[in-house]
C-alpha cells in the first residue's frame, strides 16, 4: 500500500467537512433550547415534541410515505420491464426510442419535466376530462414517470454484467422463456430490483420541483411543506424533522446495504456450490 | 450467443416491451411534444391560454423573437450557464482530489468513505439546503467564523461586522456545489478506480515527478469520468429552481425561475414553452458529446 499524499488527505478532510458540517450543525441545533437556529441556548428536546404535535407535518409525512410506497412499487415494475426489454430482448423495432425515453427524464432539468407534465395534465383535463382535479393521481403519475427511469438504469447495468449463458442453457434444455424469467433472471437480479426500489422510494420522498408543478390544493407532501416553511424563515422544528430524516436514512441505508451484501454473498455461495456439485 | 432468441417475439415479450413503452410515450414523449408545439403558439387570455395563428403556416415565432430580443431572457440564460460552469469547475476542483484519494486509501476506509459520499444524497435535498441557510445567516457561528478570518487578514479599514452571504449569487454557487458534489465524485471515482495503476508506477520508476505523472498519465485517462461528472453537475444546475429561489438574489433570476414565472404567474404558456425548448437545445449539445464519449469509451473497453 502506497502512502496517500498529504495534499489528497487535506482535500479529503476539507471535502468531507464541506459535506457534513451543515448536517451535523442541523442535528446539533435541533436540540437547542433557543428559537434561534444557530445560536446555542442550552439542551432541550422541545422541538421534537413540537414536531409530533404538528398535525400538518404528520399529514404531509403520511402523504409522502403513501406516495413514495405506491410510486416506487409501480416504477420498479415498469422500470424492470423496460430494463429487461432493453438488455435481453434483442433488437426489436423502436428500441432506440425506448432507450431514449427512459434516459430523457434523467438528464432533463426538473423544471422542464415539471412544466411539461403540468401542461399535459391541463390539456388532457380539457380534452378527455382526466385529471378532473390535480392531487394524488397526478402526483402518482409524475413520480412513477421520473423514478422508473432510475430503476431502469440500475436494472440494465446489472443485466448487462450478468452472464447470459445460464439463461441460454435453460432455454436449450427446454425451459419456456417465462420459466427462465421466473426461475433464473428475476432471482439473479433481485438485489438490483431491491436497490432500484429503494432509489425510487427515496427520490419520490425527496422530490420538490416536479411535485410543486403537479400537486393540487390540499396535497402538500413533506418536501412541499418544508419548502413553504423555509421560505418564511428558519425554525428549529425543521431542524428536528431533518435530524429524524437523517437518522431514519442512516439506519435504512445501513440495513439495506447489509441485506444486499448478504443476498449477493448467498448468490455467490450458491453458484460456487452448484459448480462444485457439477465437477 | 443468441440474445434475440431469449424470448419468443410474440406474447410475453410484447407485454414486457409494450407496457413501459406506452407509459413512456404518454408521460415523457407527449409532454415534450406539447412543449415543442406550444412554443409556436400565441398567448391569449383564455383557457387554455394559447392559440395557433389562423393563417398559414399556423405557427407563430413571436415567443422566440421576444426571447432573443428581450434582455431579461438573454441575461437569465447567461446567469444560468455561467453559474453552471463555475459550479462544475468548482465541483471538479474539489471532487477530483477526493475521488483520487478514495482510490488510494485502504479497502475498509474506502467502504466507509464511499458510503459517506452517498449518504447525503439519500437524505432530504431540501433539508441540506435549509441547513446552509441557517449557517450562512449573519448571526450564525459559521458566518462569524468567516468574518473573523476575513477581518484577521484585511486591513482595519475594511473590517466587517458580518459578511452578507445569503441572497447573493455566491450563496447560490456555494450551495449548488455542495449539493451536486457527490454527482461529480462518484463517476470520477468509478473511472479512476478502473485505471491501470502499473502505468503510474512505471512512470514513477522511470523518474517522473508526482505532478508530471498526474498530468501525463492519470489526468488524460480520467477524461471520460470528468465529462460524466461534469454533465451530471452542469445540466441540473443550469435548470436549478429550488436553490436560487431560497438563497439567491431574486432580482437576477436563473432560467428555471423565469420558466416557472412565465408559466405560473404570467400564464404565458408559449413563452414558457419556447424558453424550455431553447434550454433543452443548449443542454442537448453537451449531452451528445457525452454519449459520443461514452460509446467510444465502451468500444475501447471491449476492444
Amino acid at each position: 500500500m502506497r502512502r496517500v499524499s498529504p495534499f489528497l488527505i487535506t482535500m479529503m478532510v476539507l471535502g468531507y467537512a464541506y459535506l457534513y458540517v451543515p448536517i451535523i450543525s442541523l442535528v446539533v441545533f435541533s436540540f437547542n433550547k433557543s428559537r434561534l437556529v444557530t445560536v446555542w441556548g442550552g439542551f432541550s428536546t422541545v422541538w421534537y415534541a413540537r414536531l409530533f404535535e404538528n398535525s400538518q407535518i404528520l399529514d404531509a409525512a403520511w402523504l409522502s410515505l403513501r406516495l413514495a410506497l405506491i410510486s416506487a412499487t409501480v416504477a420498479t415494475i415498469l422500470g424492470t420491464m423496460a430494463g429487461i426489454a432493453l438488455v435481453r430482448l434483442g433488437r426489436f423495432r423502436g428500441r432506440t426510442l425506448l432507450s431514449g425515453l427512459f434516459t430523457t427524464p434523467l438528464v432533463m432539468p426538473e423544471v422542464l419535466t415539471g412544466v411539461s407534465t403540468l401542461m399535459l395534465f391541463l390539456l388532457t383535463a380539457k380534452w378527455i376530462g382526466w385529471p378532473s382535479r390535480r392531487g394524488f393521481s397526478t402526483l402518482l403519475v409524475a413520480h412513477i414517470t421520473f423514478s422508473m427511469t432510475y430503476v431502469t438504469t440500475v436494472i440494465t447495468s446489472r443485466l448487462s454484467s450478468m452472464d447470459a449463458s445460464i439463461e441460454e442453457a435453460a432455454l436449450d434444455l427446454g425451459s419456456a422463456p417465462w420459466q427462465v424469467l421466473r426461475d433464473i433472471t428475476l432471482p439473479v437480479i433481485s438485489p438490483a430490483i431491491l436497490s432500484g426500489w429503494l432509489l425510487a422510494f427515496t427520490i419520490s420522498l425527496d422530490d420538490v420541483v416536479i411535485t410543486s408543478f403537479t400537486n393540487g390544493p390540499g396535497y402538500n407532501t413533506l418536501p412541499m411543506l418544508v419548502w413553504a416553511k423555509v421560505r418564511l424563515g428558519v425554525t428549529p422544528d425543521i431542524n428536528a424533522l431533518g435530524s429524524l430524516i437523517v437518522a431514519v436514512v442512516a439506519a435504512g441505508v445501513t440495513v439495506s446495504s447489509i441485506v444486499i451484501t448478504r443476498a449477493e454473498r448467498r448468490r455467490q455461495r450458491d453458484i460456487a456450490a452448484a459448480l462444485a456439485e457439477g465437477t | 450467443m443468441k440474445p434475440a432468441a431469449w424470448f419468443d417475439r410474440r406474447g410475453w415479450s410484447d407485454v414486457i416491451i409494450g407496457v413501459p413503452y406506452a407509459w413512456a410515450i404518454a408521460f415523457v414523449l407527449v409532454p415534450i411534444g406539447i412543449i415543442a408545439a406550444l412554443s409556436f403558439a400565441e398567448p391569449v387570455m383564455n383557457s387554455p391560454p394559447y392559440m395557433f395563428p389562423k393563417a398559414w403556416p399556423h405557427l407563430s415565432f413571436g415567443s422566440y423573437e421576444r426571447l432573443l430580443s428581450d434582455s431579461v431572457y438573454v441575461r437569465s440564460f447567461g446567469v444560468s450557464l455561467l453559474n453552471a460552469s463555475i459550479a462544475t469547475v468548482l465541483c471538479l476542483l474539489i471532487g477530483y482530489p477526493m475521488a483520487l484519494g478514495l482510490t488510494r486509501v485502504s479497502k475498509a476506509a474506502n467502504r466507509v468513505l464511499l458510503m459517506l459520499i452517498v449518504l447525503p444524497f439519500w437524505t432530504s435535498f431540501l433539508l441540506r439546503v435549509y441547513a446552509w441557510i441557517g449557517l450562512m445567516g449573519n448571526n450564525s457561528w459559521f458566518n462569524r467564523l468567516l468574518t473573523g478570518l476575513y477581518n484577521s487578514i484585511v486591513p482595519q479599514a475594511w473590517h466587517l461586522g458580518s459578511i452578507q452571504i445569503m441572497y447573493t449569487n455566491f450563496a447560490v454557487i456555494f450551495v449548488v456545489v455542495y449539493s451536486y458534489l457527490p454527482f461529480m465524485i462518484l463517476p470520477l471515482y468509478a473511472n479512476l478506480e478502473k485505471l491501470d495503476r502499473t502505468l503510474e508506477e512505471a512512470a514513477m520508476d522511470l523518474g517522473s515527478r508526482p505532478y508530471r505523472v498526474f498530468l501525463d498519465v492519470t489526468l488524460p485517462q480520467s477524461i471520460p469520468g470528468i465529462i460524466a461528472g461534469g454533465l451530471l453537475v452542469f445540466i441540473p444546475t443550469a435548470g436549478e429552481l429550488v436553490i436560487p429561489g431560497l438563497v439567491g438574489n431574486m432580482s437576477d433570476p436563473m432560467i428555471g425561475a423565469v420558466i416557472s414565472e412565465e408559466f405560473g404567474l404570467n400564464h404565458d404558456w408559449p413563452m414558457a414553452a419556447a424558453i424550455s425548448v431553447v434550454l433543452l437545445m443548449v443542454l442537448v449539445v453537451p449531452l451528445m458529446v457525452y454519449t459520443r464519449y461514452q460509446s467510444r469509451a465502451q468500444a475501447g473497453g471491449s476492444a
